[in-house]
């Protein structure tokens, strides 16, 4: 079952739908802490201060309001990524310096869609119209690191101002970490298949002429596969941050890992690299955290560590990057994410 | 019709395979699937994105992957 087949076909149907579709998610959003409240304090009539209905509580409100955010973020942004595609970006990009090829490629990073998947056929793509291998790399960084999901959430979170520090930060660590690999000239520890391989035939645009109807189909699907692939994640994440601020004394965090602990942010950026998670799953831990006394700085490290690092990732990119490479790569970002961790400590305490 | 589904065998390309063939049923048509998994052969077809649809060596799709009814309109004319 498609969803566009649910769709009305009507021009004038199909815009109903779409503001109806806007207007529910806002209702939905805005009573659902009042639903929650309601259902459990008054329904069912428990103690709201109690540890266990706290973190029912969370766990419920939470899940929907991530549910919700997810839905509309990925939404919008994939139909706004929908005019934009690698093939575009490798135009762009052919040919440019190291140094403004850099910014660019993570500019670019954030707003292509670009599953990682396509990683391997895409990094031939590059080096074949000529990008530098660190601008290349800068846009596989910044690609996974500013993750558009996390940036809604921080903003719903935290507000704007953290939501942009950490496109910020993001930006800065794809574009030195691959300018860095680029000064490094780490040519030789590419894959020779990826220099012998010859980029036949006419490069295809993979979004060009889409008409904008199809624009919101590829949206609706793009957010059915993602919620189904990534709800366990959520449930867990929802559950642990739910735990965390049911059970855990307020400032726990402050006395072990705040802002006075030197190693606070290398610690999280230490766990953060091997877990696998989605942006979606691991906010309701870092929203619970934050509210236990983890500084900004190391959340957000850790946040990044997760996301823009991960064993499937890795995986993929071995086809392309020797050892060596993969490992240097590993270190110059996670280098930098932890730099960024210490930096937003100081700056925001 | 040769048709060929290019990609390394995520989800979305075992989808766009499983989906092409759904369409060809449907369609009634004389087609062979293929699926191809080699880098250097997708790379020749100046794909970038993947998982993408070539038929008869004439990429069609790139990128993303259609929906059933989407690859119904895009393969019909095709037939030769």
């Amino acid at each position: 079952m498609s969803v566009a087949a649910l769709v009305p076909t009507s021009k004038r149907g199909r815009g109903l739908t779409l503001a109806g579709v806007a207007a529910a998610w806002v209702v939905a959003y805005w009573v659902n802490g009042w639903v929650w409240d309601r259902l459990l304090f008054d329904g069912l009539g428990m103690e709201p201060t109690a540890r266990v209905s706290e973190t029912i509580h969370f766990f419920l409100y939470d899940t929907i309001k991530i549910a919700l955010l997810l839905v509309g973020i990925i939404f919008v942004v994939t139909v706004l990524r929908s005019y934009m595609s690698v093939e575009r970006t490798r135009a762009l990009l052919g040919g440019k310096r190291e140094g403004i090829g850099n910014v660019m490629a993570a500019g670019l990073g954030v707003i292509t869609p670009f599953c990682s998947c396509s990683a391997v056929p895409a990094f031939i793509g590059f080096v074949a119209a000529g990008v530098p291998i660190g601008v290349t790399l800068s846009f596989l960084i910044a690609s996974p690191l500013v993750n558009e999901i996390a940036i809604g959430m921080l903003f719903s979170l935290f507000g704007w101002q953290i939501a942009a520090l950490y496109v910020v930060a993001g930006l800065s660590i794809a574009i030195v970490a691959g300018w860095i690999l680029g000064r490094l000239g780490v040519q030789r520890w590419v894959e020779p298949f990826v220099f012998e391989t010859r980029l036949g035939g006419q490069i295809i645009d993979s979004t060009a002429g889409l008409t904008f109807d199809q624009r919101l189909q590829m949206g609706a699907e793009e957010v059915v596969t993602i919620l189904r692939k990534i709800w366990p994640y959520l449930i867990v994440g929802v559950g642990l941050g739910a735990m965390i601020h049911g059970w855990a004394p307020t400032d726990f965090f402050t006395t072990y890992a705040g802002p006075g602990n030197v190693f606070g942010v290398l610690v999280a950026v230490g766990i953060g690299i091997p877990l696998y998670s989605n942006a979606a799953g691991i906010m309701p831990l870092v929203q619970a955290l934050h509210e236990k006394g983890l500084p900004m700085g190391t959340l957000l490290a850790f946040m990044m560590s997760v996301v823009a690092l991960s064993l499937p990732e890795m995986i993929l990119l071995r086809r392309v990057l020797k050892p060596q490479l993969l490992a240097l790569f590993v270190g110059v970002v996670g280098a930098g994410i932890v730099a960024v961790g210490y930096l937003f400590n100081i700056l925001l305490a | 019709m040769i048709i060929k589904v290019l990609g390394p065998g995520c989800t979305n390309c075992v989808n766009l395979e499983r989906l092409t063939r759904e369409a060809v049923n449907a369609l009634g048509l004389d087609a062979t699937i293929e699926k191809v998994q080699d880098y250097p052969t997708i790379a020749g077809y100046g794909v970038m994105s993947t998982p993408a649809l070539v038929v008869d060596e004439k990429v069609v799709v790139s990128g993303r992957v259609p929906n059933l009814a989407q690859l119904r309109e895009l393969l019909a004319p095709l037939a030769s």
